[in-house]
């Protein structure tokens, strides 16, 4: 697997970069396990992302400029650069459906891709994500086939 | 040569013993695949971090076991034991992974008597992995120490 130098540089040049053929994605993860966090961080850097992590639904939302009060300042900048979003399901507090929704409901963030993972198979759970638009929802652990696909769906997706 | 074939021969057994044995699944291969030369430590770093959380998370659950019997929080063993089995799946643990599958039918069943056997249960498994990996660790270095490389397996 190729990862070429100029994705490992430069990590606070917030603006897309195209390097060959590739554009660099940028994605935010979420989870509340460190453990998760650091494996989800290794998956999507080996498929050439850019990835910023965050451990719960609030510090998410801080990220993206969505939190309550920060709607009227102009942290939304930091927000549009994000490609996907890809969040685990059960977190204290907000829940990755809860955060799910209030990326939908956002008109600055809404076309975002958000991803669902879950080490629990429960159909009524996955489908109530999809009803609520998130592009896919993924069986925890999560690997490198998973990331692959994903990559795979994201550029059809043209963000 | 010789000794770096032999130290070789010894990794791959013992990594085998420890599949067949169930200790440890197809997701500690994948963790491993994930190393590579812009993160040649990913495996001990993801490895010390499960170490440390589910040390952490043990004492944890013992507190909430056992200090107030008459008034255990099975919430905050939920929480725990939940966190135990996230960690324990991402690395491929299995069996303590599995452990935690049963302790949470306890929990449920607000069962002291089941969680205090899990609670148990989950530390002996623990120590034994933890006690495996460090093992694999030490063999790995040693075959690094020789001048050979680390077989990748599957």
């Amino acid at each position: 697997m190729d990862v070429s130098a100029s994705f490992s540089l430069s990590k606070k040049v917030d603006d897309d970069r195209v390097v060959g053929e590739e554009q660099e994605l940028h994605v935010l993860a979420v989870d509340d396990n460190l453990i998760d966090r650091k494996i989800v961080e290794k998956l999507l850097k080996n498929f050439s992302c850019k990835v910023t992590t965050a451990e719960n639904g609030l510090r998410a939302l801080e990220y993206l400029g969505l939190r309550d009060d920060q709607q009227n300042t102009l942290n939304c900048n930091i927000g549009s650069k994000v490609n996907m979003i890809i969040t685990d399901y059960c977190m204290p507090g907000m829940t990755g459906y809860e955060l799910l929704k209030k990326i939908k409901e956002s008109s600055m963030l809404k076309e975002v891709p958000v991803v669902i993972m879950s080490s629990e198979n429960i159909p009524t759970r996955i489908n109530k994500c999809l009803e609520e638009g998130a592009q896919m929802f993924m069986l925890k652990p999560l690997k490198q086939s998973d990331v692959k696909k994903l990559r795979g769906q994201l550029m059809k997706c043209g963000s | 040569m010789d000794i770096v074939n032999q130290l070789q021969r010894q990794y791959v057994d013992f990594l085998s013993s420890l599949y067949r044995e169930g200790l440890l699944d197809d997701q500690f291969l994948q963790i491993q695949k994930l190393q590579d030369e812009s993160n040649p430590e990913f495996v001990n770093e993801v490895v010390t971090l499960f170490f440390e959380d589910s040390e952490k998370l043990l004492h944890n659950l013992a507190v909430s076991l056992y200090v107030d019997q008459q008034n255990v929080d099975y919430q905050k063993v939920d929480a725990c034991v939940h966190q135990f089995k996230g960690s324990s799946s991402s690395i491929g643990a299995q069996r303590v992974r599995n452990i935690c599958a049963s302790f949470r039918t306890c929990y449920d069943a607000k069962n002291l008597e089941g969680c205090l056997r899990c609670l148990q249960q989950l530390k002996d498994e623990y120590y034994l992995v933890k006690n495996k990996l460090q093992t694999l660790f030490r063999l790995e270095q040693q075959i690094v120490a020789a001048g050979g490389v680390i077989p990748i397996m599957g």
